[in-house]
C-alpha cells in the first residue's frame, strides 16, 4: 500500500494529448477538408488573380527586386503558411482553453485522474502542436503543388510554422486561464490577429512600411514566423538572421508556457 | 484514509478549519452539513485535487503532495456538477476517461459496456450526452468514475438536483458498490441520504466537525428517543414548554419557525400530558401534533442550533 509506483507507464501528459486527438478524430473529415480548402483557396486567389496582376504590372522593375527576385506567389505562399499557423494557434488557445476551464470542465475531469496540472497543460498544448503539424504539412504540400517551392529546405517550413503557431498559442493559454469571461477573445482576433496578418510581411515586405510601423511589425511573432517559413521555401535559411527569428519564437513560446503554467496552477490547483 | 487537523484557506477565508477523521476500507463515510460548511473543499483535498493548507492527510496510505498521481489512479471522483464531454457519445465519455488511467482500449470498452449496463444506460451508449436527463448524466458520471475500478469512490452531493426516482436509482447503485467492497465517501446536505447510506458520518458546520459517529450513535448521543412535533395556530409555545418540562417529560424544546419540537423519552406521554392540561393551557389550539423517532435532522439541530431546511 505504501509503494508509490505509478501503476502504468504511459506519460501523463501524453494521455491528455491522446484524449484530445481522440476527440478530434471524430470530426477528422471536416478537419482534412478545411486544411486543404483554406490554402488552396488563398493560393489560387493570390497566384492566379492578384499575384499575376502584380507580377505583370511590375515585372522586372522595383517590385521584383523588393520581393527578392521571386514571383509574388512564391513570396506570399510561405507568409500565408505562417499566418495560418498563427490563426490556428490563437484560436485553439482562446475559446477551447476557456471552455475546458469553465464550460465543459475538461481540465477538472482530467485532474481527478492521475494527471497533474502540468500534464493537463502540456497535453493540451501538445495537441495544438499536433494540429499545427498536420495542417502545416498539408499547407506545404499545396504550396508545392502550386510549384513555388525552390529548395529541399522547404520541409523546414513545417517546423517553422508549427513553432510560429505554438509561440502565439502559449501566451494565450495564460490569458485564457486568467480572464473571467470570454468577451476579450473576439476583439483579440479582430484587433490583434487580423492586423498581424496584414502587416507582418506575409503579403509585402515590411520595408514598404513607414519606419515606426516597420519597427512595430518586427516586434510581432508573425513577422519572425514569416521570415523563417519564407527562408525555408525559398532555400535561403543559411543566413544568420534566421537564428534571431528562431530565438525570438522559442523565447516567446517558452515565456508563454511558463506563464500559462503559473496561471493553470493558480486556477486549477486551488 | 486519515486526516489530522486538516485545513483549507483561500486568502483570509478559512474553508476547512482543522478537521480530523479516519475512514476505514469498505465503509460508507459521510460529510453532512449545509452549503458552505466546507464539504466540497474537504472532498477536493481528499481526492488529491487540491492541496491542503495545513495539517496532515494520508489517502490510500500515501501523501497526496508527493504521490498524487499514484493515489488518484485508485480513486474515482463524482463531482458536484457533471463535467461530461458534451461533444462525445455516452460510450466515448467512458472510453476517453479510461485512457487517462491508461486502461487498454479493449479492456476499457469491455468495462464501459458493463458499467453502462449497471447504470441502466445500455440503450443510450451512442447517444450524445446533451440528450440525457439529469439523473442519467449523474449515473453516467458515476459510471465514468468507476472505469478504473477504484477502491475508493468520492461523491460530492451525488443526488442534489435529482428527482426522487432518480435519487433512488443512484442510491441503489451506491448500495451495490458498497456490497462489492468499494469504500464510499459522500457529502450531502440531505438528512435522509446520510441516514440511509452512511455507516459513519461527521457533521460539519463552518469548516469544523461538530459531531461524529454512525447515524444511530449520533441520534443516541445528541437526541432523545422520541420527538413530539407540535403546531399551534397562535404560537403560544411558552406554556407548552413550561408544562412539559415541569412534568419532567421533555428534556429540551426547540422552537422552529413553523413548529415546536419537544425532545423526551416518550412522545405519547408528552402528548397525553398536553391533553390533560388542556383546560389549564386554555386558549391553546393544537393545529397538529406528531410523535416520531429522533432523527439526524434533530442531531443537526442540536449540534448547530439551526435547521437544514433552507
Amino acid at each position: 500500500m505504501s509503494a508509490a509506483r505509478l501503476p502504468v507507464e504511459t506519460p501523463l501528459a501524453w494521455r491528455a494529448l491522446r484524449a484530445w486527438c481522440y476527440r478530434q478524430a471524430k470530426t477528422w473529415r471536416t478537419l482534412v477538408t478545411m486544411s486543404l480548402f483554406y490554402p488552396t483557396l488563398y493560393l489560387a486567389a493570390i497566384g492566379v488573380g492578384l499575384g499575376s496582376l502584380v507580377d505583370h504590372h511590375l515585372a522586372g522593375v522595383a517590385s521584383r527586386a523588393s520581393l527578392g527576385g521571386v514571383s509574388d506567389l512564391a513570396f506570399v505562399a510561405p507568409g500565408l503558411l505562417a499566418a495560418s499557423a498563427m490563426q490556428i494557434g490563437t484560436q485553439s488557445a482562446t475559446w477551447p482553453v476557456f471552455g475546458a476551464m469553465r464550460w465543459d470542465r475538461t481540465y477538472a475531469s482530467q485532474l481527478a485522474t492521475p494527471l497533474r496540472v502540468v500534464d493537463v497543460l502540456v497535453g493540451h498544448v501538445g495537441y495544438i502542436v499536433v494540429r499545427l503539424l498536420a495542417t502545416s504539412v498539408v499547407f506545404l504540400a499545396v504550396i508545392a503543388a502550386f510549384g513555388v517551392v525552390a529548395s529541399p529546405q522547404a520541409v523546414l517550413a513545417v517546423p517553422a510554422a508549427v513553432l510560429t503557431g505554438a509561440a502565439c498559442a502559449t501566451p494565450l493559454f495564460a490569458l485564457s486561464a486568467t480572464v473571467e469571461t470570454e468577451v476579450a477573445f473576439s476583439p483579440l482576433q479582430r484587433l490583434v490577429v487580423v492586423p498581424l496578418f496584414l502587416f507582418s510581411g506575409d503579403f509585402f515586405p515590411i520595408s514598404r512600411l513607414p519606419g515606426w510601423l516597420q519597427a512595430l511589425a518586427e516586434a510581432t511573432p508573425l513577422y519572425h514566423g514569416v521570415a523563417l517559413c519564407r527562408g525555408a521555401t525559398l532555400g535561403r535559411l543559411d543566413h544568420w538572421s534566421m537564428l534571431g527569428h528562431l530565438a525570438y519564437l522559442v523565447a516567446l513560446g517558452s515565456v508563454g508556457l511558463a506563464a500559462a503554467r503559473r496561471r493553470f496552477e493558480r486556477r486549477l490547483a486551488r | 484514509m486519515l486526516a489530522e487537523k486538516l485545513e483549507k484557506r483561500f486568502g483570509d477565508f478559512v474553508a476547512v478549519d482543522g478537521i480530523s477523521f479516519r475512514i476505514e476500507r469498505g465503509e460508507v463515510f459521510g460529510f453532512l452539513g449545509p452549503n458552505g460548511a466546507g464539504k466540497t473543499s474537504t472532498m477536493r483535498m481528499v481526492a488529491c485535487m487540491s492541496p491542503a493548507s495545513g495539517g496532515t492527510l494520508l489517502v490510500r496510505g500515501m501523501d497526496p503532495h508527493r504521490h498524487g498521481p499514484a493515489i488518484r489512479a485508485g480513486i474515482g471522483v463524482v463531482p458536484q456538477e457533471d463535467a461530461l464531454d458534451g461533444e462525445l457519445s455516452v460510450l466515448d465519455n467512458l472510453l476517453v476517461y479510461g485512457r487517462y488511467f491508461d486502461i487498454p482500449r479493449r479492456v476499457a470498452r469491455q468495462r464501459a459496456l458493463e458499467l453502462l449496463d449497471g447504470a441502466q444506460l445500455s440503450g443510450r451508449s451512442s447517444a450524445r450526452v446533451e440528450s440525457l436527463s439529469g439523473g442519467m448524466r449523474r449515473r453516467l458520471t458515476i459510471a465514468r468514475a468507476l472505469i478504473s475500478r477504484p477502491e475508493l469512490l468520492i461523491l460530492d452531493e451525488p443526488t442534489t438536483g435529482l428527482d426522487p426516482q432518480a435519487r433512488h436509482l443512484v442510491w441503489e447503485r451506491l448500495f451495490q458498490l458498497r456490497r462489492e467492497g468499494v469504500t464510499l465517501v459522500v457529502t450531502t446536505h440531505y438528512m435522509d441520504e446520510a441516514e440511509q447510506l452512511c455507516d459513519r458520518l461527521v457533521v460539519m458546520e463552518r469548516g469544523r466537525i461538530v459531531g461524529e459517529g454512525s447515524p444511530r450513535q449520533l441520534i443516541r448521543q445528541h437526541v432523545t428517543r422520541e420527538v413530539l412535533e407540535v403546531r399551534l395556530d397562535d404560537g403560544g409555545y411558552a406554556g407548552v414548554i413550561a408544562a412539559l418540562t415541569s412534568a419532567g417529560l421533555a428534556d429540551r424544546c426547540e422552537v422552529l419557525a413553523d413548529r415546536l419540537l419537544c425532545y423526551g423519552a416518550d412522545g405519547d406521554e408528552m402528548l397525553a400530558e398536553l391533553d390533560r392540561r388542556r383546560t389549564e393551557l386554555g386558549r391553546i389550539e393544537l393545529v397538529s401534533a406528531l410523535v416520531r423517532r429522533g432523527s439526524l435532522e434533530d442531531v443537526f439541530l442540536a449540534l448547530t442550533g439551526r435547521s437544514l431546511n433552507e
